[in-house]
């Protein structure tokens, strides 16, 4: 990433761990 | 295919539209995943790297699609909010909750991904100009709207105040897209316009659209998935 892999993947980590988030508890809030 | 043919007030029903937001999420759930991954394909083994920015331009890819989305999802809040207000319909109030959580997620995600790029072209996580703060109210006008419904226990107060705040603070959304226009902020301006050119290559511009349409295709997905849930629990 050209020196800018923190950065990079800083956003993209958090971005889809949230979105994972919030289909797991949507799941589990379904499932209920 | 006429108005009438398509039942507009057979599905404002909650008991009959439950089935037909099942059907609806999924497909635009498999949408949003095949999307994203051609959009991630795009931005990061198609798009050159940015001869200014580097690779960290790459964040455009997120950044820029939930910010749009964060907007959008508000306006269409502020509208389930305001039918269900005028017309007193239940599953309208459904939309308006159901949106919420997402639209929130999406402008923190618009805020976090904004300040990992701003770091490194900007030299700072955070700053307080105008297209920063606006879209930070935002973020706290979902918040507000879901803390305050939450906070009243009668279902028919909670979603009239939630209503009322979700109508008040859309005025915050072109305040939020202008305020790179009226004011002097360290953001750049829009890249992308209707009135002109986009000052981007046409690689970058394809991947950016593909994933604020796959952004686009998550929400609605997620968002009738949280309706159905209301249903359920509501209904």
């Amino acid at each position: 990433m050209g020196g800018y892999a923190l950065y990079v993947w800083g956003a993209y980590g958090v971005t889809f761990a949230l979105i994972a988030l919030e289909i797991v508890l949507l799941m589990r809030r379904s499932r209920k | 295919m006429t108005a009438q043919s398509v039942k507009w007030f057979w599905y404002a029903s909650p008991q009959t539209f439950y089935p037909v937001a099942g059907v609806i999420a999924r497909w635009c759930g498999a949408a949003a995943a095949v999307l994203c991954a051609a959009g991630l394909y795009i931005g990061f083994f198609v798009a050159p790297t940015d001869a200014q920015q580097g690779d960290a331009y790459r964040i455009i890819f997120i950044h820029v699609p939930a910010a749009w989305m964060s907007m959008f999802i508000y306006v269409v809040m502020a509208f389930w909010a305001a039918i269900g207000l005028a017309f007193n319909t239940r599953l309208s109030h459904m939309m308006a909750s159901a949106l919420a959580p997402t639209g929130a997620l999406l402008t923190f995600i618009a805020l976090w991904t904004g300040s990992f790029w701003g770091r490194p072209t900007w030299g700072t996580w955070w700053a307080w100009d105008a297209r920063l703060t606006s879209e930070l109210i935002l973020l706290f006008l979902y918040l507000g709207f879901m803390a305050l419904q939450a906070a009243i226990d009668d279902r028919r107060r909670a979603e009239r105040a939630g209503a009322l705040l979700a109508i008040v603070g859309v005025v915050n959304v072109p305040i939020i897209y202008y305020s790179v226009q009226w004011w002097n902020t360290l953001h750049q301006g829009a890249s992308v316009s209707l009135t002109r050119a986009p000052s981007m290559a046409a690689t970058m511009l394809t991947g950016m659209l593909i994933m604020a349409l796959a952004f686009w295709m998550y929400s609605i997905a997620v968002t009738l998935v949280r309706v159905r849930c209301l249903i359920m629990e509501n209904e």
